[in-house]
C-alpha cells in the first residue's frame, strides 16, 4: 500500500516536472528517460537472462539512422520509419543471436563488441549517411496534429513510452515465458529438460532488448533533430551497461535509477574533474570504471536493493486462485512398453561409459537402475533424457525413435526428469519453480504476457503447480523461497516440478538422497501412488532398502554394462551382483 | 596492385599480425587460467609504448604513479587482512614488491633524467614500470571475485579497461606519439626491401613465442599454469594456488602487452586509447582459436593482420569494419562445429 503511494507520487512528480523545472533539467530528464529505455532492455538481458551485450548503443544508432535517413532523404513520415527501424533491428539482432547464442555465454558479448565497433565505423564512413558529420534537419514528430518541437513537449512522450515499457517488462517477467527466461540464469540444462526451448528464449530477450534500444534511438533522433555516429559508439554501449550494473541489474526500477544516477553523476563529474585534474577529457570514465568494479565486488545486485530497503516491502502473497484444471495427457495402458532402449552406447573419448545397454520400462511400473559409483547410471539418464545424446544405439519412447531429439523435445513427448544435484532457481518461490515444469502446458507467448491477456492460462498453470506441490506434501512451503528449504525437501520440489509437466514417464536421479526416514517413506508412498495411476518411473538410487521395497524390476549396471535384470529378489540373489557389490568369495 | 605493393602489404600485415598473435596468445592464456576475458590487454600495449616515449623525452611517466598507487592499495589491503588473520609472515615480501620497489624506481627517475639512459635500459625500465601492473590489477580487481561467472568477470574486465583508458588520457595526454626507430638497417630481398624494424618485430615475436613454449613445456610454473587451465579444482588439490596461477598469467599478459607496445612504438603513432583496437584484433585471432587453442589463435591473428593490411589498400575507410565483421563468419563456423555442453553450476 505504502509502495503504491510512492509510485503515484513518482508519477505525479514526473508529470509536473516540466511545468516547474528549468530547461536544463528537462533536457537531463529527457536523456535519463532515453537511456532508461535502453537500460530496461539490458536488465531483461543481463539481470534476468544472464546474457549481456556491449552493443546496445549500436542498436540505438540503427533506430536513429533509419529514421534520420528515411525522413530527410525520402520524406517518409516518422511514424512509418519507426516500424522500419524496428524491423531492421530485429533482423540484425536475430542474426547475431542465432550465430552466437549456441556458443558458450561469453561469445555473445564478444560478438556485440565487434558489432558495436563495426557499425560505428560504418556510420562514419558512408557518405549517404553524412559520414562523421552526421545528418541534420530531421523533422519534428507530429502527434495528433500537434508538433512536438520543444524538449518539454517531447518529455511526456519519452516518459510515457518508458512507463509503458516498464509495465510490459514487469508483466512479461511475471508469466510463463518470464519464468522460462528467469530459469536461464540457473543454467539452461534444467530449463531445457522442462521443455523450455532455451536458445529461443535467449534470442527473444536479445531481440527485445535490441528493439527497446532501437525505439530509444528513434526518439533520440526526433528529439535532437540531428545525429552523428558518436553517441552510438562502443563507449556509449559500455556506459549503458554501467547504468544497469550500478543501478541494479536484476530490477526493472534499477534501469531508471541507474540511468538517472550515471547521467547526473556524469554531468557533475564533467564539470569538476577537468578542473581538479587541470586537463580536459572524459575523466569521468575513470570514476565510472572504479565504481563498477566496486559495485561488482561488494553488491553484485547493484544499488537499487540498497534504495529498496528504504521502502519496507510487505510480502504480498498472491493466493493461488481456483482455476479450471489443465487438460491431461492420455495415460498409456498399464504394462505397455513406454521406453525401449537397445544397444545404447556412450563414449567419452576412449572411456566407454555405457556399453550396449538394453532394457525397457513399462507403464505403471517402477524400474530401478542400480550399480556402484561410476557405473554409468547418470550417463544413461542423460542419454535417455536428451541432455547428452548417445554415441550409438536406439531409444524408442511411446513408439517413436527419440535418440536424436533434444531435451525439450523429449519433455514435450511426456518424459520428465529430476536432477541428482538439485537444480532449482534459488531466488524463486517453490510455486514458481514448480510452475516451470508446467511450461509446455501453456501456449500464450511473450506478447500476450506483456499485455496481460494470458491471465486465465497463468491462473491454470499456477493452480496446477499448487496441486502438484500439495500432492507431494509440501503445501505449507508453497510461497517459500526455494533456497530456504532443506535439501531433502528441495528434491521433492524437483519431483513436483517434473509432475507439473504431466509426464507419462518420470526419470528420477537419486530422489531419496538426503531424505530422513519418514520423508523416504512418504516419497515411496507417493511413487507407488503415481505408479498405480499408470505412470512409468525410471529411478537411479543407491539406497537399497528404498529400491528393493519399491521397484517392480531392477537393472544392475557395472562398468557401463548390464550385469543383471529382473525382480528385486532375483537380483539380490544373483551371484554376479553379489560379487560386484560385496566382492568375490575366493 | 602490382607485385611490389602486394609484397609491401604482406610485410605490413605480417608485422602487425605478429603483434596480434602475441596478444592473442596472452588472451588465451589469461582466459584458460582465470576465465577472465582480458579486454584491457591492449592498454598494456599503449602504456608500454607511451611510457617509453615519456622516458625518452626525459619525463617521468605517469605509469609510475599508477604503480605506486596500486602498490600502496595492495599493501594496505594485504596488511589489514594479515593483521586480522595474524599471519604476518608474508608481509615483508608484499611490502618489498608493492612499496619498496616502486619507491626505489621513483627515486631513481627523480634523480637521473631517463633520457640519458641507453635504449636497452629505457626498455628495461619501461618493462619494470608497466608489467607489474598486470598482477596488481589481478590482485585488486579479479582475485576477490575469482569464483564469479565468466559474465561478471567480463564486465569487470571492461570496467578495468575503461578505467585504464581514462588514466592513460590523464598520464599521457590526448596527443599521439611514437619513438625513433630502434634500427635503421634494412635488408634487400630481391626487389623489395625489408626494414630492420619490421624484422625486429617479427623475430622478437617468434623468440617470445618460443620462450613461452619452453615455459609451458619445461618449467614447473608453466606446467602449473597448464594444470590450472585444464582443471582449476584439480590443480588446487595438487597444491597449485589458483591466485598464484592468476598472478602469473596476468604477469605474462602484462609482459607480452608491454613488449608488443615497445616493439611497435617506432612503427605506428599510438594514442592513449589505441591499445583497445589493437587488443581487440588480437581477440579476433583468439576467437578463431575458440579462446582455447594457442596455435590456431596465433595463425588467426596473423590472418587478421594480413586482412587488415590488404583491406586498408582496397577500402581503407572500411578497414575496421572488415576486420571486425570477420568475427561473424568465424563465430558462425564455430557455432556449427561445436556442441556446447554446460558445466555444472
Amino acid at each position: 500500500m505504502k509502495n503504491l503511494i510512492f509510485l503515484w507520487a513518482f508519477i505525479v512528480a514526473l508529470a509536473l516536472g516540466p511545468l516547474v523545472l528549468p530547461e536544463f533539467y528537462v533536457t537531463l530528464l529527457n536523456y535519463i528517460g532515453l537511456y532508461a529505455i535502453v537500460s530496461l532492455g539490458l536488465v531483461l538481458l543481463t539481470g534476468v537472462g544472464g546474457l549481456t551485450s556491449f552493443g546496445q548503443a549500436a542498436f540505438v544508432g540503427l533506430g536513429a539512422y533509419t529514421t534520420a535517413y528515411l525522413t530527410t532523404v525520402h520524406d517518409v513520415s516518422p511514424w512509418l520509419t519507426l516500424p522500419a527501424g524496428l524491423a531492421v533491428t530485429a533482423v540484425i539482432a536475430l542474426s547475431i543471436g542465432l550465430i552466437t547464442l549456441r556458443l558458450s555465454g561469453h561469445f555473445l558479448p564478444l560478438g556485440t563488441i565487434a558489432w558495436g565497433i563495426s557499425l560505428y565505423y560504418l556510420f562514419g564512413n558512408i557518405d549517404a549517411l553524412g559520414g562523421y558529420t552526421g545528418i541534420s534537419g530531421i523533422p519534428a514528430l507530429q502527434l495528433f496534429g500537434f508538433e512536438l518541437k520543444s524538449g518539454r513537449e517531447f518529455y511526456y512522450l519519452i516518459w510515457a513510452i518508458l512507463l509503458v515499457l516498464m509495465v510490459a517488462t514487469r508483466n512479461l517477467l511475471d508469466s510463463r515465458e518470464g519464468r522460462a527466461i528467469r530459469a536461464l540464469k540457473g543454467g539452461s540444462l534444467m530449463a531445457e529438460s522442462m521443455g523450455v526451448n532455451t536458445p529461443r528464449s535467449k534470442i527473444v530477450i536479445f531481440v527485445i532488448a535490441a528493439l527497446y534500444a532501437c525505439l530509444s534511438g528513434w526518439l533520440y533522433a526526433h528529439l535532437q533533430r540531428f545525429i552523428n555516429p558518436t553517441p552510438f559508439s562502443l563507449t556509449q554501449g559500455i556506459e549503458y551497461l554501467f547504468m544497469v550494473v550500478v543501478g541494479g541489474v536484476g530490477h526493472v526500477w534499477g534501469a531508471i535509477f541507474g540511468a538517472g544516477l550515471i547521467t547526473l553523476l556524469k554531468q557533475w563529474l564533467q564539470d569538476w574533474l577537468p578542473q581538479l585534474l587541470g586537463q580536459s577529457g572524459n575523466f569521468e570514465m575513470i570514476v565510472f570504471g572504479l565504481m563498477m568494479i566496486l559495485v561488482l565486488h561488494r553488491s553484485r545486485d547493484g544499488m537499487w536493493p540498497i534504495v529498496q530497503r528504504c521502502f519496507p516491502e510487505r510480502a504480498v502473497r498472491p493466493r493461488v486462485a481456483e482455476a479450471e484444471p489443465l487438460p491431461r495427457r492420455a495415460v498409456p495402458p498399464a504394462g505397455s512398453v513406454l521406453l525401449k532402449i537397445s544397444n545404447a552406447t556412450k563414449r567419452f573419448g576412449g572411456l566407454v561409459a555405457n556399453d550396449r545397454m538394453s532394457f525397457d520400462v513399462h507403464a505403471a511400473e517402477v524400474m530401478a537402475l542400480i550399480g556402484p559409483n561410476g557405473a554409468g547410471k547418470t550417463t544413461m539418464f542423460n542419454g535417455v533424457s536428451g541432455v547428452d545424446p548417445l554415441t550409438s544405439g536406439e531409444i524408442v519412447f511411446c513408439g517413436e525413435r527419440v535418440e536424436r531429439l533434444e531435451a525439450h523435445e523429449m519433455a514435450q513427448r511426456g518424459m520428465c526428469r529430476t536432477f541428482q544435484h538439485v537444480r532449482l532457481i534459488p531466488t524463486m518461490s517453490v510455486l514458481e519453480n514448480v510452475a516451470i515444469g508446467a511450461h509446455l502446458r501453456g501456449r500464450k507467448n511473450f506478447v500476450h504476457a506483456a499485455c496481460r491477456t494470458e491471465r486465465d492460462e497463468e491462473a491454470r498453470l499456477l493452480h496446477e503447480a499448487a496441486l502438484q506441490i500439495e500432492r507431494c506434501g509440501l503445501a505449507e512451503h508453497l510461497y517459500d523461497v526455494a533456497s530456504s528449504l532443506p535439501l531433502g525437501k528441495q528434491r521433492i520440489v524437483e519431483i513436483a516440478r517434473a509432475l507439473a509437466a504431466d509426464p507419462c514417464l518420470l526419470l528420477l536421479d537419486e530422489p531419496a538422497a538426503g531424505l530422513r526416514y519418514l520423508e523416504k517413506k512418504a516419497l515411496a508412498d507417493l511413487l507407488r501412488r503415481l505408479r498405480d495411476e499408470g505412470m512409468g518411473i525410471l529411478l537411479v538410487e543407491h539406497d537399497m532398502d528404498f529400491v528393493m521395497g519399491l521397484a517392480d524390476r531392477v537393472v544392475v549396471i557395472e562398468f557401463g554394462q548390464k550385469l543383471a535384470e529382473g525382480l528385486p529378489e532375483e537380483v539380490q540373489r544373483n551371484p554376479a551382483v553379489l560379487e560386484a557389490y560385496l566382492g568375490g568369495i575366493e | 596492385m602490382d607485385f611490389q605493393i602486394a609484397l609491401l602489404l604482406a610485410q605490413d600485415g605480417i608485422t602487425n599480425g605478429a603483434i596480434y598473435a602475441l596478444l592473442a596468445l596472452a588472451l588465451v592464456l589469461v582466459f584458460t587460467v582465470t576465465r577472465v576475458i582480458f579486454i584491457p590487454q591492449g592498454e598494456f600495449v599503449a602504456y608500454g609504448a607511451l611510457t617509453l616515449v615519456s622516458l625518452q623525452s626525459g619525463k617521468v611517466p605517469g605509469t609510475l604513479w599508477l604503480l605506486l598507487g596500486l602498490g600502496m592499495v595492495i599493501t594496505l589491503v594485504d596488511l589489514s587482512r594479515a593483521v586480522r588473520a595474524r599471519k604476518l609472515r608474508r608481509m615483508p615480501s608484499v611490502i618489498l614488491f608493492n612499496c619498496v620497489m616502486p619507491l626505489l624506481l621513483a627515486g631513481l627517475l627523480s634523480v637521473v633524467s631517463p633520457a640519458t639512459f641507453s635504449l636497452p635500459v629505457q626498455v628495461f625500465i619501461t618493462l619494470i614500470l608497466v608489467v607489474p601492473l598486470g598482477p596488481m590489477i589481478y590482485r585488486l580487481a579479479f582475485q576477490p571475485i575469482a569464483e564469479a561467472s565468466v559474465l561478471v568477470l567480463l564486465i569487470v574486465s571492461v570496467a578495468v579497461h575503461v578505467t585504464l583508458t581514462g588514466l592513460g588520457l590523464f598520464f599521457f595526454g590526448a596527443e599521439g606519439s611514437r619513438t625513433p626507430v630502434f634500427t635503421e638497417t634494412s635488408f634487400a630481398i630481391g626487389e623489395a626491401s625489408l626494414p630492420g624494424q619490421a624484422l625486429l618485430v617479427i623475430v622478437s615475436s617468434l623468440i617470445l613465442i618460443v620462450a613461452l613454449y619452453f615455459l609451458f613445456e619445461r618449467t614447473i610454473y608453466g606446467k602449473a599454469l597448464r594444470a590450472t587451465a585444464m582443471n582449476r579444482t584439480g590443480a588446487r588439490l595438487m597444491g597449485i594456488s589458483s591466485s598464484m596461477a592468476g598472478m602469473l598469467s596476468f604477469a605474462l599478459a602484462g609482459l607480452i602487452g608491454t613488449f608488443s607496445g615497445i616493439l611497435i612504438s617506432p612503427i605506428t603513432t599510438l594514442y592513449y586509447d589505441s591499445g583497445f583496437l589493437i587488443g581487440l584484433k588480437g581477440f579476433v585471432g583468439a576467437i578463431i582459436g575458440g579462446l582455447a587453442s594457442y596455435p590456431v589463435a596465433a595463425i588467426g591473428a596473423l590472418l587478421v593482420g594480413l586482412l587488415e593490411s590488404y583491406s586498408s589498400f582496397w577500402a581503407s575507410a572500411f578497414k575496421e569494419v572488415i576486420v571486425f565483421t570477420l568475427i561473424i563468419p568465424v563465430l558462425l563456423w564455430r557455432s556449427l562445429t561445436t556442441r556446447h555442453v554446460e558445466e555444472e553450476p
